[in-house]
């Protein structure tokens, strides 16, 4: 982890399939931290209608807590694994990422319930600056790198010698993911609040003459997301080597937007929605530079075929591009198929 | 009669505002424990809005709500089904979504004995044949009169004291009706209390011991069901007979 993991993939000598696998294991990786994030959007819009814009401000928040705790567990030389420093930090970082989101539906959202849905709305976007704020005052503007305690491991996945590889990381971040969804399926169709909650979502006050305490139910549907979120901010901080606390607010709009694409209040749908996203940006990142690259239209033009002899790659946009996908996508949804791709059906909300 | 036999729950002039208007204008009511009383009166009469109001799912302008003997005006729903209070709303109010399984799941919320809730399961399902068949099912795809006996199976899995009843005939078939009909009959004979909302005036007084009978938000007349059935002004109002 020595470096930004390198979305361009494998080497331009690699063999070209093993430059689409690469893109691929990049964009699962990328798309279950997407998925992970995009539960939390879909939960709360299932239960309550509220697009917490301040989700993405939770999954800094985790990262920015993990950070603080590696950085001190590394500083004081304590005999840990890497690992166990991890799962430390982790687990610091979720009750955190909790009480920030229990803390946000009690003291922002719940007095709003029954008021019109612009002003929760224009509230999560408030509240979102704020906690940007809070952890510019709490950590510094600058980003911060996670101190390199994961010695990064690659697996080749072709027997090329500089084709397609999974990294350690990876693996470790798409396992975590599913188990996390798995979790969470379970929690939702087989356990007695899972079901409170679909209730919860279909009809509230049906809900509260079975005896389901409603503002119970939903404060436990955010904590339970700002869980997930903790959990994934972690991620993202130990993929990408940083933190910023900034780093919530274009990682909530995608996974947002991820949750768009499989159906907002659609659990399938956010997880479905956040790796084809995922695999989308890494695919699309990947080859945009070939694809627009003048240089294929060399034949057409002699002078542009003199400026290709010396730098073969003129391309009109580069992998720097790869945020263009994700809204690119949820203009797309938007426009031809607003449900999403699993609809919403209400069967799935939760 | 409004002393009915030591009252499960007595309305004390409760007066229910619905939309900025004052749909209860402050009504004296009680249900006896073991009683199967009516409340009928027309559509927009205020019958609906008294049972919110019972239930803590619109607020309570003035007068008081006692329940076993305590105060219970302003409570939350979900805290009076606690106390075995239980509505089984109009519209019947099932989450379509939900598998019927399920669907009881949630009636049997605020219970934790897992042994007592399958045997009442079992015991809905024997009250309830067609249930059992697609209890995988999810509830909207039941017909109206089933999604009606599901909302009445769901109410008992919390083994309520008092049962509110709010207009269960409504849009059914009259096989339907019938049935659901029978179901109220069997369950208050097991004991529990029921306060039955009603348009269909003739079958709520058959089966009723007491009736109440609203209009414009006031009760008008009150009593021994069989009384008020041939009492001649409720005849001419609500049964659609000619003096």
């Amino acid at each position: 982890m020595a470096q930004r993991p390198d979305n361009r993939g494998a080497e331009h000598s690699a063999p070209i399939v093993d430059t689409f696998i690469q893109q691929l294991v990049n964009g699962i990786t990328l798309g279950s931290v997407y998925a992970i994030v995009a539960l939390g959007y879909t939960m709360v819009y299932g239960i309550i209608q509220l697009i917490n814009f301040a989700h993405g401000e939770v999954v800094m928040i985790g990262a920015m807590v993990a950070y603080t705790v590696i950085a001190a567990l590394v500083g004081a030389h304590l005999p840990l694994p890497p690992l166990a420093i991890l799962v430390i930090a982790t687990l610091c970082a979720i009750p955190a990422c909790m009480a920030v989101g229990f803390t946000l539906e009690r003291v922002a959202y719940r007095p709003l319930r029954n008021a019109p849905r612009l002003a929760p709305l224009i509230t999560a976007i408030g509240l979102s600056i704020i906690l940007q704020n809070l952890a510019l005052i709490i950590w510094s503007r600058s980003p911060l790198p996670y101190p390199q305690i994961i010695d990064t491991v690659s697996y080749h996945l072709t027997p090329h010698a500089n084709g397609a590889t999974i990294t350690n990381v990876q693996v470790g971040i798409i396992g975590l993911s599913i188990v996390m969804m798995g979790g969470l399926l379970l929690l939702v169709y087989r356990t007695k609040l899972g079901i409170a909650m679909r209730a919860v979502a279909q009809n509230s006050q049906v809900a509260g003459l079975m005896g389901i305490d409603i503002n119970r139910v939903i404060s436990l549907t955010f904590v339970i997301g700002s869980g997930l979120a903790a959990v994934a901010g972690v991620m993202d901080g130990t993929y990408y080597g940083v933190a910023h606390y900034q780093m919530g607010f274009i990682l909530g709009l995608k996974a947002f937007s991820a949750a768009v694409l499989g159906g907002i209040g659609n659990l399938g749908g956010a997880m479905l929605g956040g790796l084809l996203l995922g695999v989308i940006e890494a695919l699309g990142a990947g080859y945009v530079g070939d694809l627009t690259n003048l240089c294929h239209l060399s034949g057409w033009s002699s002078s542009l075929a003199q400026r290709c002899a010396d730098d073969p790659h003129l391309a009109v946009f580069g992998s720097n591009y790869q945020d263009v996908f994700a809204f690119i996508v949820l203009i797309l949804v938007l426009v031809f198929r607003p449900s999403g791709l699993l609809g919403e059906r209400v069967a799935d909300r939760a | 009669m409004i002393d009915a036999k030591s009252p499960l729950l007595a309305l004390d002039r409760l007066a229910v505002a619905y939309g900025g208007i004052q749909a209860v204008k402050g009504i004296d009511l009680a249900v006896g424990v073991g009683e199967l009383v009516c409340l009928i009166g027309a559509n927009g009469a205020g019958k609906t809005t008294t049972l919110k109001g019972i239930c803590g799912l619109l607020p309570v302008k003035s007068g008081g709500i006692r329940y076993g003997g305590d105060d219970i005006t302003g409570r939350r729903s979900f805290e009076l089904v606690r106390r075995g209070l239980v509505m089984v709303p109009e519209g019947r109010g099932v989450f379509g979504a939900l598998t019927i399984e399920e669907n009881l799941a949630m009636g049997a919320y605020i219970r934790d004995d897992r042994a007592a809730i399958r045997e009442d399961v079992e015991r809905v399902f024997a009250l309830f044949p067609r249930l059992k068949e697609r209890r995988r099912q999810t509830a909207g795809t039941l017909s109206g009169g089933e999604q009606q006996m599901l909302a009445i199976g769901r109410a008992l899995m919390s083994r309520p004291k008092l049962l509110l009843l709010d207009e269960p005939s409504m849009g059914l078939a009259p096989l339907m009706v019938q049935k659901v009909f029978e179901t109220i009959i069997a369950v208050s004979r097991e004991g529990v209390t029921i306060l039955l909302i009603e348009q269909n005036a003739k079958l709520a007084l058959e089966v009723s011991d007491r009736g109440y009978v609203m209009e414009s938000g006031e009760i008008t007349l009150e009593g021994e069901a069989a009384t008020l059935l041939h009492d001649p002004k409720v005849r001419a109002a609500y049964l659609g007979e000619n003096p």
